[in-house]
């Protein structure tokens, strides 16, 4: 299958600041791929990149196999994109900016925009001035998903939608892929959104990529919280890979191990006789807030 | 905590948000009475020199209607209070337009709510630019008062046109923050206090202009009344009351209104707008008209219709004025040739109003600015536009916008000084030509700006309109202050030539075109290549 979008080594600097530090990221044809990181981590720059707005200094980036600098018009066609905060036009109604938004990209689905309209609960006869920030995120969502467009690239969408909202955005996005084959690149920091929707993740920090894989691939780099009462003080706990958090007091033990390493310390445990066992399942919410944590830099 | 509380640090933040623009209008008009009274007392130094010059003007509707009736002595302070009145008109616009612009433009720009939230009293942001508009205002009497006390006239008449004109800008300053409770939007508001001082000044100028049994209709209006100060001429202190007692009155509604409607609400319910775009609106272009169409009418409208038909209707008048006035004739032609006055006079006009233009096509270029600050240009570079298809629908506008506006300028004074000389086939195509050889000028201006915003977006508005405010000192206070004529030179509008009646050369008119092409190429090429947005 080919990629729809393919970035690899992405430099991005603005004066002193490094926004990009050798960025990867692929996205499948047809997939859901979600796009997470700390706020600053990257994730607008390097859609503003894909959109050919900004220039990289470094590093490749491919979209929908065509240069997103040089090829910029002819791609924008064939896509569709939400900034996460999107501004109208004053004295511009809803409805006359999705129609110009999706005229400009080559054609707005009638039947369709009509559809989301009414699913989305959005007034199109307002002025751009008059809607709340979650309204203006509705004219923005409708304008994209209305046009007849191969890839969506949403910058942390959902921001300032109320949950029934976020709901129904839930289940557009879901048609999207399903009914027409449509490619989606969600930036988001709602882990919720993204198990819901996502067939791969991308998690970038300090404009770099740090995980990347399917929902199960990462949910093995997660780590299962054990506590533990022993019959005999256990030994050499500490020498097994994959054993972090480790707190030891006499008889008590309390660690986290990871995912795959849940047999070998299970038996290393059972070996010292377990009186009782408290286990808790892994997260992605743990991880993601793993990554989120920073770090003193390099 | 009172409904006041705050109201000292909001004008604090006021002034420091205004610290540049602030201190320039304050000087420019508190100057202009100054600099009109030193002109006049060396052009016409005895009280029957000026009488005649009194008469004259005053023989003119047009002029009664921005100076109102004329003053029932010669005295230069008398003749200076009625000469500058379109000052106190303009402290009034500027009232007007100050206090929305620190009330409803804030509103709805949302960072009141975010001040609301702190401890603030209901009426403090009110209050606040009101106190600073005032203070402002009161500054501004005071220099046009010690400035008339410097040219030797009467002290109480110098206090009485210098209190007129400061409570110019608190009355309307007062309206203006009637009118930003309003409306939800602060262009419509600004719309409302502007419509509001149209109508004040029309129906003082009609009773002004007509007299007699209609002269009632000047004491209508608020406008009127500090018409009606009359300084130097009666000294009509007990009006200062009338004004004073609606200025506190109109306060009172402003507050009284503000508290009863929530933070962001107005009280005229918002108008909804079509809930799908009409056909025509498909491109950049059709986009970028809805954005400018309502500054173009403006500019259309104010300055090519009705400045138009003010230039072409006072050409005559003052040309027959100069006619009589040997000395002024030996002035007006040094500057503009050797003609007849009343070229002198229209070629000058539109060199003024050509001015008043490059101010136009600076801020219809900036709008670009605006856009890509807003991140609003974002969201259409992100579809099939490209970005030369974006930057050409703005400078359609901030190019062929200021030729139409001069355009129908010429044809519009064209036509009034021919009908009034009678011989519009030949004034006409005379007059026309005197606008359109300003354009060059004008382009580079915008043209410097498009430069800016393509090669360092950050600084395009500051750079345009410094350029612009070089260009008005350089051209009106320049050969006064007796500059260097390699400074003058700076300024594209010294190498108009001054047509009708000059000699024209085409050559600065070509040099000014081609360095503008070379600066809107380069503008271009610089944003074609640059990240977008750069907030």
């Amino acid at each position: 299958m080919e990629n729809s979008i393919e970035v690899a080594g992405l430099i991005k600097r603005f004066g002193q600041t490094t926004a990009l530090d050798g960025l990867d990221l692929t996205v499948a044809q047809g997939e859901v791929h979600g796009f997470l990181g700390p706020n600053g981590a990257g994730k607008t720059t390097t859609i503003r990149i894909l959109l050919g707005l900004q220039r990289a200094d470094g590093g490749t980036a491919r979209l929908l196999g065509g240069d997103p600098w040089h090829d910029a018009v002819s791609l924008h066609r064939r896509l569709a994109y939400v900034p996460g905060d999107v501004t109208l036009w004053p004295n511009l109604s809803g409805g006359e900016v999705i129609d110009l938004l999706g005229r400009l990209r080559g054609g707005v689905n009638r039947a369709r925009r009509d559809e989301l309209l009414e699913r989305f609960d959005l007034d199109p006869r307002k002025k751009g001035r008059a809607y709340s920030k979650g309204n203006r995120q509705k004219v923005g969502l409708i304008a994209a998903l209305a046009s007849d467009v191969e890839l969506l690239l949403l910058d942390e969408p959902t921001s300032g939608l109320d949950p029934l909202m976020e709901e129904v955005f839930r289940q557009v996005v879901a048609e999207e892929t399903e009914q027409r084959g449509r490619t989606v690149l969600l930036s988001s920091h709602i882990l919720s959104e993204v198990e819901a929707l996502c067939d791969r993740v991308s998690i970038i920090r300090q404009g770099r990529t740090v995980e990347t894989g399917t929902l199960t691939q990462l949910r093995h780099l997660t780590r299962t919280s054990i506590s533990a009462e022993l019959s005999t003080p256990p030994n050499g706990l500490a020498d097994l890979a994959g054993v972090h958090d480790l707190h030891v007091r006499d008889h008590q033990v309390r660690l986290q191990v990871d995912s795959a390493q849940l047999d070998t310390v299970l038996r290393q445990l059972t070996s010292h006789g377990v009186r009782s066992l408290v286990s808790q399942p892994p997260t992605l919410e743990e991880l993601f807030l793993r990554h989120y944590e920073t770090e003193p830099s390099k | 905590m009172s409904a006041f509380t705050g109201t000292g640090a909001l004008a604090r933040l006021i002034v420091r948000r205004d610290r540049v623009l602030l201190p320039i209008w304050m000087l420019l008009l508190g100057l202009l009475p100054l600099s009109l009274a030193s002109g006049t007392a060396q052009l016409y130094p005895t009280d029957a020199g000026r009488q005649g010059y009194i008469d004259s003007l005053a023989g003119n509707p047009m002029l009664l209607l921005f100076y109102g009736t004329k003053p029932d002595n010669a005295s230069l302070g008398a003749l200076i209070y009625w000469r500058s009145a379109t000052g106190m008109v303009i402290m009034a616009l500027i009232g007007v337009l100050f206090v929305i612009r620190h009330t409803r433009v804030e509103e709805e720009a949302g960072r009141r709510e975010l001040l609301g939230a702190t401890v603030v009293g209901r009426h403090a942001p009110v209050a606040a630019a009101l106190a600073t508009i005032s203070c402002a205002s009161v500054l501004v009497g005071a220099l046009v008062t010690l400035g008339m006390i410097s040219q030797h006239t009467p002290a109480g008449g110098a206090a009485a046109m210098g209190l007129a004109w400061a409570c110019a800008g608190i009355l309307f300053g007062a309206v203006g923050a009637a009118a930003a409770q309003l409306s939800e939007g602060a262009g419509a508001a600004r719309g409302i206090g502007v419509a509001i001082v149209g109508v004040a000044f029309g129906v003082r100028g009609a009773g002004d202009v007509a007299g007699g049994g209609l002269s009632w209709l000047s004491w209508v209006s608020p406008l009127g009344w500090i018409y009606h100060v009359r300084a130097y001429a009666g000294d009509h202190w007990w009006v200062f009351a009338v004004i004073a007692a609606a200025a506190v009155a109109v306060t009172a509604l402003a507050l009284r209104l503000s508290a009863r409607r929530d933070v962001g609400a107005g009280l005229l319910p918002p108008k909804l707008g079509p809930a799908s775009a009409g056909p025509g609106l498909a491109s950049p272009l059709a986009l970028a008209w809805r954005l400018h169409r309502g500054s173009l009418y403006g500019w259309l409208i104010g300055l090519g219709i009705v400045g138009g038909l003010l230039f072409g209707g006072v050409a005559k008048t003052s040309g027959d004025l100069l006619a009589d006035n040997e000395q002024l004739k030996q002035i007006m032609e040094r500057l503009g040739g050797a003609s007849g006055a009343g070229d002198v006079f229209i070629a000058g006009s539109l060199g003024l109003g050509a001015i008043a233009v490059a101010a136009y096509g600076i801020s219809a270029a900036l709008r670009m600015r605006t856009e890509e600050a807003a991140l609003r240009s974002e969201a259409l570079l992100a579809t099939g536009v490209s970005r030369l298809r974006w930057a050409a629908s703005h400078l359609v506008f901030a190019f062929l916008g200021p030729t139409l506006v001069m355009v129908v300028t010429g044809l519009a004074a064209g036509l009034l000084y021919g009908t009034a000389t009678g011989a519009v086939g030949r004034e006409l195509p005379r007059v026309l030509a005197g606008a359109l050889v300003q354009l060059p000028a004008i382009w580079l201006l915008a043209a410097l700006t498009v430069a800016v915003f393509g090669l360092a977006p950050r600084r395009a508005p500051a750079i345009g309109w410094a350029a612009l405010s070089l260009c008005v000192i350089l051209g009106q206070v320049g050969a006064a202050l007796q500059l260097s004529q390699a400074l003058l030179d700076v300024s594209p509008f010294t190498h108009i030539p001054h047509v009708p009646g000059g000699p024209v050369t085409a050559v600065p008119l070509v040099v000014l075109t081609a360095l503008t092409v070379a600066l809107v190429v380069a503008g271009l090429a610089g944003f074609r290549r640059r990240d977008v947005p750069i907030t």
